[in-house]
């Protein structure tokens, strides 16, 4: 049995207050394979935490899972597909009219992995460049790089201008 | 935040669903009853928690005396469950269950141990009748304390023990709850 020292609290409580956001996040980074990614984030994580050292930035924790998954399962499904590739995402499937503002989230579709992942984490999963580049294993100036780059990127696809 | 900012943090999307995860190191339920919400918890087949405490209060010392991974699983309790419904309509008079007093200080397990040998359903004992019991007699008022804070009420009955007077002094539960627990022993 484990013996609890830095006041992790109840694993509940994490399900209870995050589980909505770990499921949008899946969703938005695989689509279709979202629900699927949440739960093996979950699984993950269940795994983990007794060993998890400090009680700080749990959601930030396992939002970063949730990235890892997410990013695991569309290599390991899509092997042939170039990494700058961008997966389906159901938008473009049967789910199209269940997803709000489908001619953004097609244009975040369109964008390179790297930059749709960087941009859903800040955007959906509200995550800080430091919360981004942990999740993407990257530096905070590159997220930043990225969710710049994929900002201006839409802007100039759906002929957006809101500087 | 640019508008384009605001349109890529709404994203709301339906059936969305929560996790399914093993079987938990702490399971736990919120079960009502005629005495009120109760919350009970297992681990490793023995019922560490039978509380009218808050959840908040009760899974976060249960992450921290047992384990952080705490989860609201009805299924392993069926059985407790299901004993302390049999119970609290008369129908069963000792529970049949393994406990676990990890949540007890060592001098609140000395009391609470036995205390299904020390009392009996349909009567009463006093603090200080337990305390010679556990030969500490001259430590009724901690007894008292020691039974104020059982982690495992109704299936420890604690509520069968009372003032000198035969007052009944406070329970976990509240007054009306030791109150129904002794008339229910009563007319059992």
């Amino acid at each position: 049995m484990v013996r609890e020292k830095v006041g992790l609290p109840p694993f509940q409580a994490l399900i209870d207050a995050h589980w909505r956001d770990v499921a949008r996040l899946a969703r938005a980074m695989a689509g279709q394979d979202g629900d699927d990614v949440a739960q093996r984030a979950w699984e993950k994580a269940y795994a983990a935490y007794p060993a998890l050292t400090s009680a700080k930035n749990l959601r930030s924790w396992l939002l970063t899972i949730t990235a890892r998954c997410a990013t695991d399962v569309h290599r390991a499904r899509k092997p042939q597909r170039p990494l700058d590739e961008a997966p389906p995402v159901a938008v473009d499937g049967p789910e199209a009219a269940a997803w709000p503002d489908p001619d953004l989230w097609r244009a975040v579709n369109e964008l390179p992995e790297r930059q749709r992942f960087a941009i859903t984490l800040k955007y959906v999963g509200d995550l800080d460049h430091h919360g981004v580049a942990a999740a993407l294993d990257t530096t905070p100036a590159a997220s930043r790089r990225l969710v710049s780059d994929a900002l201006a990127t839409l802007r100039t696809n759906l002929g957006v201008h809101d500087d | 935040m640019t508008d384009l900012e605001s349109r890529l943090t709404r994203l709301d999307l339906p059936d969305l669903r929560p996790p399914v995860l093993p079987d938990a190191d702490v399971a736990y339920t919120l079960h009502d009853t005629p005495i009120g919400t109760m919350l009970l918890a297992i681990t490793h087949g023995r019922v560490v928690a039978s509380s009218f405490d808050d959840e908040e209060t009760m899974t976060t010392r249960l992450a921290r005396a047992v384990s952080p991974r705490v989860l609201r699983q009805p299924r392993p309790l069926d059985d407790v469950r299901r004993q302390l419904d049999e119970y609290l309509f008369g129908d069963r008079r000792a529970f049949d269950v393994e406990v676990d007093l990890v949540l007890a200080t060592p001098f609140q397990r000395l009391v609470l141990n036995d205390l299904p040998t020390h009392t009996s359903y349909g009567a009463t004992t006093t603090y200080g009748a337990v305390a010679s019991d556990i030969d500490k007699p001259k430590a009724a008022r901690a007894v008292g304390t020691a039974l104020g804070a059982n982690p495992v009420c109704v299936v420890l009955p604690c509520h069968r023990v009372v003032g000198a007077s035969g007052a009944l002094t406070g329970y976990a539960g509240g007054l009306d709850a030791k109150r129904f627990l002794l008339n229910l022993e009563a007319k059992s």
